[in-house]
């Protein structure tokens, strides 16, 4: 299943919906592993939302290339990695006139970073909309030592950087695109719970 | 009558204390015998003389204490003081309004000379003096915001206002109770009280937004709200949590009318000048079990309060699992009397008359 139903939350929590067209503009469309699969429902949906469209896809370990080089996108990038994106994507970002919009799909951790990306470039939070797809995986900011552990998938989990085991909350930030993650024992040292897969 | 400071410490060895006076002017929080969230707004500088409420930034003996540990705070975490671009201009209006009011509530304590843009500021008990130019950042030690609220007491969050919403765009957090500035800096008012219970389905934080966006210059506005927290900590940060988290699992029934203390945020409202932005001081006072139930009306109430508290609001405030010895300790000094309305002593109790009028 790509489609996640999550459980309700808090409202800091992003919500996520189906791609909705806005017809041919200039877009930025980003998406990772199963985030294509929404982008190319989006076109599906309402072709002309490719004419003026640049596409980057990091497919890590999925397969829609052949589907999304067919899409005929004005511009169209696969890359291996985020990171490896990073100085493209901010370009395009600070390329982005009055009315481009940014179409973000795949993963959390893809679209917290990528959105705070925009955001801190200047982009109008209007102007962006995320479907998830694919892992639910968190991107978690340690609130102790404040480093980012990406693609998280138990509660608790140790943070990569300070080696605390932390919990993960439900309260997010659009400026750092993560959760928080709080020390687990804090109080009773050495006290950790068992861990758990994390639920949608 | 001047202040006499205390010299006191609010981490390791814990030397904080109230005299008599500092405990007759409590903030005591509860104007009945029961608690749950609401809209509780009232206009601010007003109150009897001598409490924290009739003056826009109150001064008290653990003033100088306070600006020490928040010096100390920010040596180890300069991201408790933060303030995106373009609230610099909100910064020189707090500043203004604070050296303000400091200098016209307590001219024996606070100077302010002011010839055009050219300002001279005189903090005796910090023992500063300062000549600056108004509006020219390149003239104080620190940006603004930073350089005046590193002399108040209290936590300062300053909120921008647009979009129909408040965003929580600067501040200066270091005795925040479990929050975290440098998580929340650019969340709009909803999504910084995400984690709290009960408030949103109570609709309490859409007429709390309604208020406070029209709070207006003429118009400062204020409210209570209040934690319990172990030992005299300003600093129960989120950040340091696994350091001071520890010392929450040490209350016995011996130690808890010394340890555990009533955590009271005094918190005001000021829409600002140049900036159109909203200031937010969140003024912090602490008061351990032992010295609040020296105020009968304070101990019985307390007991009730804490004993009927819904499960989710002690948990969300953290206490708990301290909650049945503060409980079972309080419970000593409740005769199950009737307890008189409002948040004032008695006059049977220490009556507010022994607090000294200010000069
Ligand atoms: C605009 C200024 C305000 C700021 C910056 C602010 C900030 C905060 C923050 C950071 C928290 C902690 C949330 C967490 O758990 O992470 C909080 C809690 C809370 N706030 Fe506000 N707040 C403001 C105004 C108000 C107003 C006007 C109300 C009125 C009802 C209110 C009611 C509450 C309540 C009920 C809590 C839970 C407190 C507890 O149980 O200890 N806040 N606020």
């Amino acid at each position: 299943m790509t489609r996640v139903t999550f459980s309700p939350s808090i409202l800091s929590r992003p919500v996520y919906a189906p791609l909705e067209s806005h017809g041919a503009g200039p877009t930025i469309m980003l998406c990772d592993a199963e985030g294509a699969a929404a982008i190319l429902d989006l076109a599906e949906r309402d072709p002309a939302v490719m004419d003026y469209a640049h596409v980057i896809y990091i497919p890590s370990g999925s397969d829609y290339t052949v589907r999304m080089r067919a899409l005929e996108a004005r511009q169209y990038h696969e890359a291996p990695s985020y990171d490896a994106i990073t100085a493209r994507y901010r370009k395009a970002l600070a390329d982005a006139t009055m009315g481009t919009r940014l179409y973000l799909a795949g993963t959390e951790g893809l679209i917290g970073k990528a959105a705070a990306e925009a955001l801190a470039a200047g982009l109008p939070a209007q102007a962006i909309q995320a479907e998830h797809r694919g892992s639910i995986a968190r991107r978690m900011q340690c609130v102790h030592c404040k480093g980012v552990t990406e693609d998280v998938t138990t509660d608790p989990f140790t943070c990569s950087h300070c080696g605390l085991t932390l919990f993960v909350r439900d309260h997010f930030s659009r400026r750092l695109g993560a959760f928080q993650g709080v020390c687990v024992d804090a109080e009773t040292p050495g006290e950790v719970p068992e861990r758990q897969e994390i639920l949608p | 009558m001047t202040i006499q400071f205390n010299d006191e410490t609010f981490r390791d060895d814990y030397t904080f204390f109230n005299s008599p006076v500092a405990i007759a002017r409590f903030p005591f929080p509860f104007d009945k015998d029961d608690y749950m969230y609401s809209v509780n707004m009232e206009p601010h500088e007003t109150g009897p003389e001598g409490t924290p409420f009739d003056v826009r930034f109150d001064v008290d003996e653990h003033y100088v204490s306070e600006m020490r540990d928040r010096a100390i705070t920010l040596d180890e975490d300069p991201l408790r003081c933060q303030s995106l671009p373009h609230m610099e201009l909100a910064g020189w209006d707090l500043l203004e309004l604070i050296m303000v009011s400091k200098a016209a509530d307590y001219p024996d304590l606070f100077t302010l000379n002011r010839d055009g843009d050219r300002w001279h500021w005189i903090n005796k008990p910090l023992g500063i003096e300062q000549r600056f130019t108004f509006g020219d950042p390149t003239t104080l030690p620190y940006g603004p915001m930073e350089y005046i609220t590193r002399q108040a007491q209290g936590d300062f969050a300053v909120l921008d206002q647009r979009e129909d919403n408040l965003w929580m765009d600067a501040g200066m957090v270091t005795s925040q109770a479990d929050w975290s500035l440098d998580f929340d800096i650019g969340m709009n008012f909803f999504e910084w009280h995400a984690p709290v219970p009960k408030a949103h389905e109570m609709g309490v934080f859409q007429r709390a937004l309604k208020f406070l966006m029209h709070v207006n210059q003429d118009t400062p506005a204020r409210r209570l709200n209040w934690t319990m927290t172990v030992n005299p900590r300003l600093d129960t940060s989120p950040e340091n949590y696994h350091k001071w988290g520890p010392e929450k699992r040490t209350i016995t029934p011996e130690n808890v009318g010394q340890k555990q203390y009533l955590r009271v945020e005094l918190q005001t409202f000021w829409r600002l000048p140049r900036s159109n932005a909203l200031a937010f001081p969140i003024r912090c006072y602490l008061i351990n079990l032992e010295d609040l139930t020296s105020v009968p009306k304070w101990g019985r109430r307390l007991h009730r309060v804490l004993r009927d508290l819904p499960d989710e609001l002690a948990d969300y405030k953290g206490f708990a699992v301290n909650r049945p010895v503060i409980v079972e300790y309080l419970s000593k000094f409740d005769d199950g009397a009737p307890t008189s309305a409002g948040i004032y002593p008695d006059e049977t109790d220490v009556a507010l008359n022994k607090v000294p009028a200010r000069v």
